[in-house]
């Protein structure tokens, strides 16, 4: 009776698929494929009490002061202006193209690639804020002084290599970013004319 | 001529499918890799602001998230239409977010920790006051790597 082996039957494996299935289905729906963009920045460290006094000795031409107030009027270098003169003020300011007298100091300095170059290496852009701004101002603002670099950084970078900043090698960012180095500087605000 | 046995109907041959389990997980496994799943509830509203140079915010696992914006239509009757800041779970005063950000970090591999992000999602009609805040916090935290997080602008 029991002649020759007993054969395991195989596992019925068809609806190994419907369980893969439902996995997917599931890590499909999970799934949020957006990635996450915004302005990286990056903060002071908190003041020290000794450092206080070095902080004001920028002089006045280094720095470009730009204020929103609580009803999101912007003021730049002591007038108003509306968001979209800003990026070309900034610019102006960044670079100072025909040595401004009232525009930031230029000072020699050597860079990998380009030699002696004049670089406008103390200024300051200084960001002030009501405690009544609206955040989408805020961020207006900021987005416009990033470009504003991001604009020069480019224009070096197609003059002098044929390609966009994006594209050079690190250590040619590094170069350009030595000509134009980003400082914003967020103050912390005041309370002007607030409501009481 | 019997040399062709045409009894019984021809049968289409069953199409093997003994492969599409393997196909399908391997699409399974594609998708647990890429996924990364939100952790927490959100209990606040907000709307990004847009702007235009923005950068991609890389590392998830190093990147700790703070939200801003006005309460969800379920709390708002308790809590009124006043901008909060939420961390992880919960509504957050920002006293609380210096030891927040510190716990996180110390969570971290200790290689990882001066990368640390901080990843602001703050709504675009919030006052700057809280978000001046907030930022002063996290100077104190020692917390300086901060992205303002925003939608891409066409």
């Amino acid at each position: 009776m029991a002649n020759g082996k007993r054969k395991v039957p195989d596992i019925n494996s068809s609806s190994t698929a419907d369980i893969a299935f439902l996995l997917l289905i599931f890590f499909l729906i999970t799934t949020s494929m957006d990635t996450d963009r915004g302005l990286a920045r990056r903060l002071p460290p908190p003041p020290d009490k000794e450092q206080k006094d070095q902080s004001d000795k920028v002089k006045e031409r280094n720095v470009l002061e730009v204020f929103l107030n609580k009803d999101d009027q912007l003021m730049c270098g002591g007038e108003y202006i509306t968001i979209t003169q800003l990026r070309d003020k900034a610019k102006e300011f960044i670079a100072n193209p025909y040595n401004d007298e009232t525009k930031p100091e230029k000072y020699d300095k050597d860079i990998p690639f380009f030699g002696n170059m004049k670089v406008t290496e103390k200024h300051v852009i200084s960001l002030r804020c009501d405690r009544g701004t609206t955040y989408k101002a805020y961020i207006a603002v900021q987005n416009d002084l990033v470009g504003a670099y991001n604009d020069l950084r480019d224009e070096l970078a197609q003059q002098k290599w044929g390609k966009s900043y994006a594209n050079l090698d690190e250590d040619q960012q590094k170069a350009i970013r030595e000509i134009y180095p980003q400082k914003i500087s967020e103050a912390e605000p005041k309370k002007y004319g607030e409501k009481k | 001529m019997g040399k062709f046995n045409k009894t019984g109907k021809r049968e289409m041959p069953a199409l093997n499918t003994s492969s599409l389990p393997d196909l399908i997980f391997t699409l399974l496994f594609f998708f647990m890799i890429v996924t990364t799943m939100r952790e927490v509830t959100l209990k606040v509203e907000f709307k990004v602001p847009q702007a235009t140079e923005l950068e991609k915010l890389e590392k998830k696992s190093l990147v700790t998230f703070i939200y801003v914006g006005k309460p969800t239509a379920e709390f708002r009757k308790k809590l009124g239409n006043e901008s909060r800041i939420q961390l992880n779970d919960s509504y957050a005063e920002v006293a609380e977010i210096q030891d927040y950000v510190i716990g996180e970090r110390a969570s971290m591999r200790e290689e990882d920790q001066p990368q640390m992000t901080v990843s602001l999602k703050v709504d675009q009609d919030t006052k700057m006051g809280i978000v001046t805040d907030i930022k002063e916090a996290l100077r104190k935290a020692y917390a300086l790597k901060i992205n303002y997080s925003a939608q891409p602008r066409q």
